[in-house]
């Protein structure tokens, strides 16, 4: 496979499910995991005689997305018809937008091997969602749920920018990244909250034209995206140098089998004749909406990171790392606020070890049982040389198990406080020097090495609780005489 | 005419419409002359009209978003040709 003649073509589609508390053309639950059908209403099931209503906070959520990646507001936005035959979705259409989307043009930065690469976004627009169809033990039946059917969806089209699979799982990091952020989107992919499609295409490099795209559907992890797309690739290179060509179609990917497989024999069911819905009216946005919407507008993630760069001096890393989320970024920021310590020591504990413990028990950071004045308080006592860090791992972990108790109690209570009477350090050095006269000589013949042995020997005898830099300065002035 | 009687056979597919095979060149000519109609609209100058989305002249009002609906699955299921474990039951359908 000669993978360097060609070039890989990705745009995304990415369906995000808005949290609103009711569905988006009715006042049924969107809540997940309830009993099938319990929250599907007449307009869900598509009764007759029934009328959808628009729900304001659907739109306001689509307006906020719009702004953070600083796209267009349509002034006035239409719904359409997209018509299709399917159980999950009893009116025989869906309800989307078309011609006239609420979310136009727009952008989102991704970073890959440190270098920052703009994707373009095509336009977002609000739809609803369909249903669940069971395929299992329902005697050659099919059992379908409504439960899902017209919960909110914002479609986010992107452009066909990204070059890899690495760039595609890039971006959709981001925007998952990005919907959390705006707490527009719970980001639940196990629950398709988000959910995404992919266009792939292969091109020979230098070839203006895009190649005939292939559909991927519903990949719904970024693990499971890289692979499904970089499989796709291979696939599509290997047919067109063997002499054949790609067809366009919609496939879908087998994770178990890491492969993809057609899904439609005919391409007849994407004639979905759309047309505006007469049973809604267009959606009009003024500026007094727009800019009501702009005042409460948090902070964006990449302004944050910025922020954080500048004004706390972080390194590039720490600052994505901690402007991820917003609550891990309120964290950090308590932190410093708090303790007052310097803000490189509070970020390193945040992605280090706070970030570890995390991980390990599967919380988030609005779980940890550690808080941000507790964390504060412990980086408190590293900083004044109350502790070292190395006892601070201690207590930290203490701290992670005991989430009532505070640095100062275990540090007592353990008697870990670190040891600043030189007279007691000096009294160990000396008896170390005394027990090791070969060493000594060594050192003084020249052999520098021999200085870490002394450090270790007395941390040791004090059992970490001397304050190393102390140490040090002792151990120099006592060796040289 | 503007259509083939395959052209209305495909729409009638589309939308599962049964159309009898008898019926198919009247059909033809009905909706033939509907688009005859139309073409002729489209030699009116419409430069700078607003495409209509809605015949009222309104716009879209909101609704808040509340949770109003409750639970009525045993009623609408009674209407159901056939339902399982609270599931509405289909032929089956799959890709």
């Amino acid at each position: 496979m000669h993978t360097n003649q060609w070039e890989v073509v990705i745009g995304l589609e990415i369906h995000t499910q808005l949290a609103t508390k009711s569905k988006i053309f009715s006042g049924a639950s969107t809540e997940y995991g309830a009993e099938p059908n319990t929250q599907a209403c007449a307009v869900d099931l598509g009764f007759p005689g029934v009328l959808p209503v628009l729900n304001k906070e659907a739109v306001h959520k689509a307006v906020i997305f719009g702004m953070a990646i600083e796209a267009q507001i349509a002034p006035y936005s239409v719904f359409a018809r997209k018509n299709y035959f399917y159980p999950d979705l009893p009116k025989g259409y869906q309800i989307s937008q078309m011609d006239l989307p609420i979310v136009g043009v727009g952008h989102l930065d991704i970073e890959v091997d440190g270098e920052t690469k703009r994707i373009g976004i095509t336009r977002a627009h609000l739809e609803e969602d369909a249903g669940k169809s069971l395929h299992e033990n329902f005697h050659g039946l099919s059992g379908i749920d409504l439960n899902r059917a017209g919960t909110p969806l914002l479609e986010i089209v992107s452009e066909p920018d990204m070059r890899s699979a690495k760039e595609a799982v890039a971006y959709m990091r981001k925007l998952h990244e990005l919907v959390r952020y705006l707490e527009i989107c719970d980001g639940n992919m196990q629950e398709g909250s988000f959910r995404c499609d992919a266009n792939v295409s292969v091109r020979p490099k230098g070839q203006q034209a895009f190649g005939i795209r292939a559909e991927i559907k519903n990949i719904n992890s970024f693990k499971f995206v890289e692979k499904a797309i970089n499989h796709e690739i291979e696939r599509q290179i290997e047919l067109i140098e063997s002499g054949g060509s790609v067809v366009q179609e919609t496939r879908l990917y087998d994770s178990v089998k890491d492969e993809t497989r057609s899904m439609r024999s005919k391409e007849e069911a994407n004639d979905y004749r759309y047309f505006p819905d007469p049973d809604l009216l267009p959606v009009e946005i003024d500026e007094a909406f727009k800019a009501q919407v702009k005042a409460a507008l948090p902070e964006l993630p990449e302004a944050k990171k910025q922020r954080f760069k500048t004004y706390y001096q972080l390194d590039n890393e720490s600052a994505s790392m901690l402007t991820s989320s917003r609550a891990l970024a309120d964290y950090f920021e308590a932190v410093v606020k708090t303790s007052a310590c310097e803000a490189k020591l509070c970020a390193n504990w945040i992605t280090g070890d706070l970030s570890a413990a995390l991980n390990k028990a599967d919380l988030d950071i609005s779980e940890s049982p550690v808080k941000a004045t507790q964390l504060a308080d412990l980086l408190v006592r590293i900083s004044d040389n109350t502790i070292s860090g190395k006892i601070a791992k201690k207590v930290f972990d203490t701290l992670w198990q005991q989430p009532n108790s505070s640095a100062d109690d275990i540090i007592d209570a353990e008697g870990l406080k670190q040891i600043t009477d030189t007279g007691a350090i000096e009294a160990i050095i000396d008896k170390i020097i005394a027990a090791n006269l070969g060493q000594v000589e060594q050192y003084l013949s020249g052999k520098d090495k021999v200085f870490g042995f002394f450090v270790g020997q007395v941390m040791k005898e004090m059992q970490g609780k001397a304050n190393p830099a102390e140490v040090n300065k002792m151990l120099l002035a006592k060796l040289k005489n | 005419m503007l259509l083939t009687t395959e052209d209305v056979k495909k729409m009638a597919y589309l939308a599962r419409l049964g159309i009898e095979t008898n019926d198919l060149d009247s059909y033809t000519k009905d909706l033939s002359g509907m688009l005859d109609l139309m073409t002729r609209m489209n030699e009116l100058d419409t430069e700078g009209v607003q495409p209509m989305a809605h015949p009222l002249d309104q716009t879209q009002r909101l609704r808040v978003d509340v949770v109003t609906e409750v639970n009525q699955r045993e009623h609408f299921q009674v209407i159901a040709p056939q339902v399982e474990e609270g599931l509405y039951l289909v032929p089956k359908v799959i890709e």
